[in-house]
């Protein structure tokens, strides 16, 4: 495989880190080399939050090149929409959380929020594909509170093959990363998508 | 997961700075101390999660002075000792530096993280290269994990052979890389030392000052000729015949890999680990035949300044590159190192960066301004503050999380220097006008170089208001502990130093120990201390939120929420636009607290005119 780019955005607080952590983990367990890079400090405050983690058979660099990511996952549509620095219409492939975070400049009348068409416009002009979802609702219908939403949108990558990582590595790192308490939990989040189209496909067969 | 790290083997993930604590173990290292700062914050925090484990010392010291000093005696007494900082960290140091290494303290070696692009550094985008040339010391500049853990058992090696301490210096981009690195053997340790009496070797004391200046020059010049055969410096492509050549070291080397890769490009490498002293032979046979090379370094033009002295030696027409086509501000990454190699290499490539970063800049998104956490007590300070203090009063402001003040809708920091610098600055402004003053300074802060600062406003009489925000930690830089907590780095009970304490016996005379979340009060008292004609401090003293909050729902328990009662609600939006709290949002006009963020500090129910904030009644 040559080098697999990804970006992985959102806002302080939505799990990024902890995402990147066990696509790092579950890459090096399928036998890939790895590297990521992560920001600490400020950005944890409200801040916009951004990780690359880059994989393949030998990766040097752990930043991501202008327009040359493969997927983003974006936690939140305003985020998505600023790494479309890394993003191309030749091969990105965006997942996107619509669950919005007005951020404070807004509110003091600094800029606007776009709205969620005029965000998704925008992005087409940036990729190849878009899955544009409502994860933290969906989420939260599940389990009561939106704080999974992460492990959701990985494992929606994962059902639908957008990213090179097998579930069964996936579910390593997550064991290795996530608190044992809150494993299970995330596991069924996990495979919200998975299951769905699996009744999906029960369905049309029939 | 941090456990992990002591291994006996194996390949795991490992951040930039966890490496370098492998590396200190597998040297055998008995002794690390550090004060925190980004980037430099996980090497000691990581430390503090395993020393006991590993049967090693580790503190948390009160500055980085303090911990450089605290390094240099266990070194002093043969203990293989780190100390690691941030980059202005080894500013406070520096002074400590310059004898420590002028008496052999080693085996020593000090960490300088620095932070190209200032990603959370508010002071400046140093390049602490300079303060190896300074202090005559070594330095080894990793690329990524695995040479951080390799470079830093070759500083340990270094260090203890040339009895010279060795600078390691990463940055941002090395530190906060997670990559795969190899474990190998950990070593016994030695924990336990012993200082042999050396009259002459440890004092500072002139004409020996002077003799141990050109003894350290003569140590550089013999690790000159280590810096010529290590395998850190080393040539990639060497067999590639090119008039063109590029040197480089750091985190930079992967960009010009990357690069060269991208853009389908073989050329002659020099990647130099071992950055100072420079190999000086090396580089003359590397650039003796080149028409042009590309020194590839952030920030400051260190080696390229080297290279072009070398080269007016052996090859006067060659024509040096650096700063002339790249940023002499501000990190790299594969874009600024792709344009570069291609305007010397004449090298196409189909992707046009400025015309997608144009692109990209037409979008015009808001930026995303860092908030106080829901429930931060240095929110209800400054609140108070704002509805205290006259029109006009000059703010001092400071680096902790408190340096959110500086946005709107607080505003209420007018200048900010280094951590403690603003009391003194404050002062100064109160010895020559007439305006209102106040001073603020984090608990952390207080301990790092507040204290001088305070007994100087006691000394020479001033009559500033000083506001100390106790949150009971150091925050900022996740949470360490500090002389004013109660615990050690290595998780031990210790005696809490209480910061009220220490400004009485300094002499303050007005001290107060406020809550921040009882607004009335810290309105009340700001009011009246500003009136006096002398030095006054307020304690606001409440454990930051975060802390507060893990702890509760560790316990199973959800803290109390606030909601709005819409039929009280007048839309005065005083709560929306006072507080700057990310639980209160505004959705189609009328406004909502969101509880999965409101932490219960009451804040807003306690400013809010028509009470229509209430809490929400427990089921
Ligand atoms: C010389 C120096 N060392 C370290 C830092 C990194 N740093 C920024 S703020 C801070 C401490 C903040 O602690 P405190 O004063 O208690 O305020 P809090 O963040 O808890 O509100 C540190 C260590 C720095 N800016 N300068």
């Amino acid at each position: 495989m040559k080098d697999f780019n990804i970006v992985l955005t959102g806002v302080g607080g939505q799990g990024i880190l902890t995402l990147q952590k066990i696509i790092s983990e579950a890459a090096m367990k399928q036998g890939y080399d790895v590297k990521a890079s992560e920001l600490h400090g400020l950005a944890q405050r409200g801040g916009h939050i951004e990780c690359h983690v880059r994989i393949g058979k030998k990766i040097h660099s752990s930043l991501v090149r202008q327009g040359n990511a493969d997927l983003i996952i974006a936690l939140e549509p305003l985020e998505g929409l600023r790494a479309t620095y890394y993003a191309s219409k030749q091969k990105t492939i965006f997942l996107l959380n619509t669950y919005e975070i007005i951020p404070l400049s807004v509110y003091i009348g600094e800029g606007k929020y776009p709205s969620m068409d005029k965000i998704l416009d925008n992005i087409k002009d940036f990729s190849k594909k878009i899955f544009s979802i409502n994860a933290s609702e969906i989420v939260k219908r599940t389990t009561g509170s939106i704080i999974s939403t992460n492990i959701y949108m990985l494992g929606y990558a994962v059902a639908e093959n957008i990213i090179p990582i097998k579930k069964e590595f996936v579910l390593d790192g997550m064991k290795k990363v996530i608190k044992k308490k809150y494993f299970e939990m995330n596991k069924k989040v996990f495979e919200l998508r998975e299951n769905q189209i699996k009744r999906k496909n029960l369905y049309f067969k029939k | 997961m941090r456990n992990e790290i002591l291994k006996k083997k194996g390949k795991i993930l490992l951040l930039g700075n966890e490496a370098i604590v492998r590396g200190a173990l597998e040297s055998g290292v008995g002794l690390a101390s550090t004060y925190p700062g980004t980037p430099s914050s996980e090497i000691g925090d990581t430390f503090s999660e395993i020393a006991k484990k590993a049967g090693i010392y580790f503190e948390y010291s009160a500055n980085e002075k303090v911990a450089l000093e605290v390094a240099a005696g266990a070194a002093f007494s043969g203990i293989k000792s780190i100390v690691s900082m941030k980059h202005f960290g080894l500013n406070v140091a520096a002074d400590s530096l310059m004898p420590v290494a002028y008496v052999g303290g080693s085996p020593l070696v000090v960490v300088s993280a620095d932070d190209p692009s200032c990603w959370s550094s508010a002071q400046s985008e140093q390049d602490n290269r300079y303060y190896a040339r300074l202090a005559h010391i070594p330095c080894v500049e990793p690329s990524n994990p695995e040479e951080a853990k390799e470079l830093t058992k070759f500083a340990f090696k270094i260090s203890e052979k040339y009895e010279i301490p060795v600078l390691l210096r990463t940055t941002t981009r090395v530190s906060h890389t997670r990559g795969i690195v190899k474990l190998d053997k950990l070593p016994k340790r030695k924990t336990k030392g012993k200082f042999i009496k050396d009259m002459k070797k440890f004092n500072n004391l002139p004409p020996h000052t002077m003799e141990m200046h050109e003894k350290i020059l003569e140590k550089i010049e013999k690790i000159r000729k280590l810096s010529e055969k290590t395998k850190f410096n080393f040539i990639l492509n060497k067999n590639v015949r090119s008039k063109i050549g590029i040197i480089v070291s750091g985190v930079s080397y992967n960009y010009v890999i990357d690069s060269l890769d991208q853009l389908n490009l073989k050329l002659p490498v020099l990647k130099i680990g071992l950055t100072y002293p420079l190999p000086t032979e090396k580089i003359k046979r590397f650039i003796r035949n080149k028409k042009e090379v590309l020194i590839v370094e952030e920030l400051e033009p260190l080696m390229e300044k080297e290279v072009t002295r070398i080269a007016k030696e052996i090859n006067p027409k060659l024509k040096v590159h650096g700063k002339d086509i790249l940023p002499k501000s501000g990190e790299f990454n594969i874009e600024t190192v792709m344009k570069a190699i291609m305007k010397i290499s004449k090298k196409k490539f189909d992707f046009n960066f400025d015309a997608h970063k144009k692109n990209f800049e037409k979008l015009k998104i808001p930026r995303r301004i860092p908030v106080f956490c829901p429930g931060c007590p240095h929110r209800a300070t400054f609140l108070a503050v704002k509805k205290a203090a006259p029109p006009g009063t000059i703010f001092g402001g400071d680096i902790g999380c408190y340096i959110l003040g500086i946005f709107p809708p607080f505003e209420t920091q007018d200048f900010n220097l280094s951590m403690g610098a603003n009391v003194s600055v404050i002062h100064g402004i109160n010895k020559v006008s007439n305006q209102k003053t106040i001073a603020f300074l984090g608990d952390s802060t207080f301990f790092h170089a507040g204290m001088p600062a305070i007994a100087n406003l006691v000394f020479n009489k001033s009559n500033t208001l000083v506001i100390i925000l106790d949150n009971r930690y150091t925050s900022m830089t996740g949470h360490q502990e500090n002389p004013g907590t109660g615990y050690t780095g290595m998780g031990d009970k210790t005696t809490p130093i209480r910061i009220e304490d220490v400004v009485k016996a300094m002499g303050v005379k007005n001290v107060k120990v406020v809550d921040p979340f009882n607004i009335k009060l810290m309105i009340k008292t700001i009011k009246k201390f500003l009136k006096k004609n002398e030095l006054s401090v307020i304690v606001a003293k409440r454990e930051c939120q975060l802390m507060a909050v893990r702890r509760m729902r560790y316990f199973g328990v959800e803290p109390d929420k606030y909601e709005i009662d819409q039929k009280k609600c007048k839309q005065c939006k005083s709560c929306l636009n006072n507080i700057g709290c990310p639980a209160i949002n505004e959705i189609d006009g009328r406004i909502f607290i969101d509880k999965n963020l409101c932490t219960g500090c009451g804040v807003c129910a306690s400013i809010c005119p028509n009470g229509a904030i209430k809490k929400v009644k427990k089921k």
